[in-house]
């Protein structure tokens, strides 16, 4: 673990900061992309999900003083357990409906923040460091590429095809024999879990978490990342939250006028780029060239040509 | 003292029926959440005060002003962000409608900062009527008829005009009204201009009931609107009406129950339990899943 | 004992009683079609069966087991498989993947085996379904299509990849809405081979079809509905000559 600090050491700590944004905001930004790019339903209430992590984390370690790992795990699963419970009645409504329903449920959510005594009130909370022998960046990163790794899978998995089945035509899937309100709740309690876990990563980083952090604004940031890199695409999700989360510390522009680009943005893209900026690039196929292989569309035409 | 309640409910309950009106109108026929309507309401707003500050406009005639301005800002809205995406998935729609939103909510921070800013105690003398030993504001009263008569003369151009059976032919039937002749875009941006020329008076009336205008206020009265459009009966404009009144007197009561700190929370606690117990709302009708 | 039975049901929207008091049996093994003017209710007899809308009044059994009021997806788990009158595949997703999606109660791995993508019981199931899906494509002649979009197919290959995904549920009956709609002669005259095949499967056949000619080149028997009332059912030399169906489809007068 010493040799962990020391290469967090050599790292300038503005850099470092940086980093570690862009990691918290990919775990963000890919449970929406669960719930929203993948499944096709839009949640507006991505933000509250965070909070509820960022709130239990911070109170396991106040309290409770569990090791990080457990810690985060298990804000996680709060937050995914409140999401498959609020997702049992919401996730019924059709798009539009269920869009106002998360983002009120998210002010709602902020509104009991702000009255409860063990979350500090409207004083917010501040956050001991984590109980861990890993630095915080490791920990940022490894989380992140963990979801990386598992959203991908999913995503081309039985589970996966389901999801995309749903998002596609809801009808069609049901007649597939897929029970859609059951996927829609797992796909939903998925991204809670993700938003839970970034949450959780955000209040030990930040040191401090108000509820007011927590609002429509943060639920818009994450979705302009997602609607940036491509809904439903993972790399571009990647892309996206690596982009928007450094472009204010670089751009003088994007931190003064961030929610005015934003805003564009999602305009922009809807009407000229829906499918991300990057969208129609084949990443895996990229890769596998960059590393000297053949793409796999290629191998698989191959395969026909010759059958 | 439920009387003076009721009265204050209705008086607030009328500014949620205006903006209200917009988002059903709008749902009605090109079945989106004009997510920007509540920036439309806070633009009008703004630009009644700044009639009423700068060019020394009385009420009337800046409420006049704020409403043809607004009229242009949901059309342009239209064309822009929603007109494209017509054919593209209703995410696209509602997301590129959530950006005009971020964008003109943070365009008005920008102008005119974070602070409210106040309708000068000049621009409507505000006297106390007591009527059957509630105190009734004039203020209130002219919420309550101004609101009035505008949704008369709403259910008037949609009920007796050409261009208002146009309309009901659209939310009706969509693709029918257009193979019929009728020119769907034209009154796609006429129902825009509609409904946003109501939300400029809800804005210019809510700016003067609470003295206060600022960058943020759509977000929270779009949305309060929005579920009393719901709780109504989305697509249905008595609906509209019925559930801003009923929203606003719950809003006020409960608030004299003593949850004032969860008086935003009223609003979309009805709005869940609606959706969830009676989707189509009070006055909706039932939709036909389409196969 | 009949694989789908019909007992006197009824549906009604608003005033409108779309299918009146049906009664209908499905033979097991047998390609049935359902004919009828435009509007007779007959794809509203198919979302009927698999649960999209439920009887106002009567019950549909399948198997032996009343499956109206139950959800659609178990409806199609229980062994129902159809496509749809105006093509609903999954257009942004592969040939294959659609198919897949169709295999969905075939395979187990659910949420736990996305997390154990690369065990080998998993990547064991995923190749078992991925066989069966291309199979599927066989019987329909599209597997040389697999990993194009479905949205790239020409309008039959999207109605023939519709058959394939509803085959991959494995189900016992299949319910084509207007399968041969849009195609010319020779590509229906392929589809009705193609129909034949599956049946010869051991797939009961259930089909809406306004094509007289594949109709009745095709079926077993016939059902006619006019206004949501059954008015004939029999053999196709039957239902050729019979009055009424005649009257239905070319007006009062025509008979006499």
């Amino acid at each position: 673990m010493g040799a962990l600090q020391s290469i967090v050491a050599m790292v300038d700590p503005y850099v470092l900061q940086i980093l570690v944004n862009i990691g918290i905001a990919i775990v963000l930004a890919l449970g929406l992309n669960v719930i929203t790019g993948i499944t096709g339903q839009l949640s507006l209430g991505h933000a509250a999900f965070m909070s509820i992590g960022a709130f239990t984390s911070a109170l396991i370690t106040i309290k409770l003083g569990l090791p990080f790992g457990l810690n985060l795990l298990l804000s996680g699963i709060i937050a995914a357990a409140i999401g498959a419970a609020i997702g049992y009645p919401i996730l019924r409504l059709t798009g539009d409906y269920l869009a106002i329903c998360t983002l009120g449920f998210a002010e709602i959510v902020k509104v009991v923040f702000l009255n409860l005594d063990i979350t500090n009130r409207a004083l917010g909370l501040t956050v001991p460091p984590p109980k861990s022998p890993i630095p915080m960046p490791f920990y940022v990163w490894g989380v992140a590429i963990l979801s990386i790794v598992f959203v991908c899978f999913m995503k081309e998995s039985r589970f996966g095809r389901a999801l995309k089945a749903i998002r596609d035509d809801e009808i069609a899937a049901e007649a597939m024999g897929i029970n859609i309100t059951r996927y829609k709740i797992q796909s939903f309690a998925i991204g809670s879990f993700l938003a839970g876990v970034g949450g959780g990563l955000y209040a030990h980083f930040l040191n401090y978490i108000n509820p007011s952090d927590f609002g429509f604004l943060k639920s818009v940031d994450i979705l302009s990342m997602m609607v940036l890199g491509g809904l439903g695409s993972i790399a571009g999700t990647v892309f996206g939250a690596s982009v928007l989360a450094a472009a204010p510390e670089f751009l003088r522009f994007m931190a003064q006028y961030r929610m005015l680009v934003y805003g564009g943005l999602l305009v922009f893209m809807m009407v000229f780029r829906p499918n991300g900026l990057l969208g129609g690039v084949n990443f895996t196929d990229l890769v596998l060239r960059a590393i000297g292989r053949k793409p796999a569309t290629a191998e698989i035409n191959e395969r026909h040509n010759k059958g | 003292m439920l009387l003076q309640q009721l009265i204050n409910g209705i008086a607030l309950g009328s500014t949620y029926a205006l903006i209200a009106l917009g988002y059903t109108m709008v749902y009605g026929i090109i079945t989106l959440i004009n997510f920007a309507h509540g920036e439309i309401f806070m633009a009008g707003a703004f630009v009644g005060l700044f009639l009423v500050t700068v060019l020394k406009f009385n009420v009337f005639l800046a409420m006049a002003g704020a409403m043809i301005f607004c009229m242009i800002m949901g059309v342009v809205i239209e064309l822009i962000a929603y007109r494209p995406l017509r054919k593209s998935s209703r995410l696209s729609a509602l997301i590129s409608a959530i950006g005009v939103s971020i964008f003109l909510s943070t365009l008005a921070l920008m102008v005119f900062g974070a602070d409210a800013k106040g309708f000068p105690d000049t621009a409507f003398p505000v006297q106390q009527v007591k009527i059957l030993g509630a105190e009734i504001s004039t203020l209130q009263l002219l919420i309550i008829g101004v609101s009035a008569l505008l949704m008369l003369a709403l259910e008037f151009i949609v009920q007796k005009t050409k261009i208002g059976k146009a309309m009901r032919a659209t939310s009706e039937d969509y693709n029918t009204a257009a193979l019929m002749g009728i020119n769907v875009n034209r009154i796609i941006s006429f129902t825009f201009a509609l409904g946003s020329s109501l939300a400029a008076a809800g804005g210019v009336l809510v700016g003067l009931l609470f003295n206060a205008v600022s960058f943020n206020m759509g977000l929270m009265a779009g949305l309060k609107a929005f579920s009393a459009a719901v709780l109504g009966g989305i697509g249905s404009i008595p609906g509209a009406m019925l559930g801003g009144l009923l929203l606003g007197v719950a809003e006020v009561m409960g608030v004299a129950a003593g949850y004032s700190s969860y008086r935003d929370a009223i609003a979309f606690a009805i709005l869940v339990l609606v959706l969830l117990v009676k989707p189509t709302g009070l006055l909706g009708q039932k939709i036909q899943k389409k196969v | 004992m009949s694989l789908l039975k019909l007992d006197n049901v009824t549906i009604r929207f608003g005033g409108l009683v779309a299918v009146d008091s049906v009664n209908l049996t499905v033979e097991k093994g047998e390609i049935l079609s359902l004919i009828g003017p435009n509007g007779a209710g007959k794809s509203t007899m198919f979302n009927l069966i698999t649960g999209i809308y439920t009887p106002t009044e009567g019950t549909i059994s399948f198997n032996g087991k009343q499956i109206s009021g139950n959800k659609t997806h178990t409806i199609a788990a229980a062994g129902i498989g159809r496509t749809f009158q105006n093509i609903r595949l999954f257009a942004e997703q592969s040939v294959l993947d659609n198919v897949l999606i169709g295999a969905h109660t075939r395979g187990t791995w659910d949420l736990t085996g996305s997390l154990m993508k690369l065990a080998p019981w998993v990547r064991k199931e995923e190749g078992e379904l991925t066989e069966w899906a291309i199979e599927c494509l066989k019987q329909v002649d599209l597997a040389h299509r697999a990993y194009e979009m479905a949205v790239n197919l020409p309008y039959g290959e999207q109605r023939r990849l519709e058959i394939a995904r509803a085959l991959a549920l494995k189900p016992d009956l299949i319910l084509l809405d207007e399968p041969a709609a849009g195609m010319n002669p020779q590509e229906k005259q392929v589809l009705l081979e193609m129909v034949k095949k599956i049946r010869a499967t051991g797939v009961t056949v259930f089909l809406v079809e306004h094509d007289m000619k594949f109709v009745m080149g095709l079926s077993d028997r016939i059902a006619v509905l006019d206004y949501g009332v059954k008015i004939a059912e029999g053999k196709p030399e039957d239902i050729r000559t019979n009055p009424q169906v005649i009257e239905a489809y070319l007006g009062k007068g025509a008979v006499h």
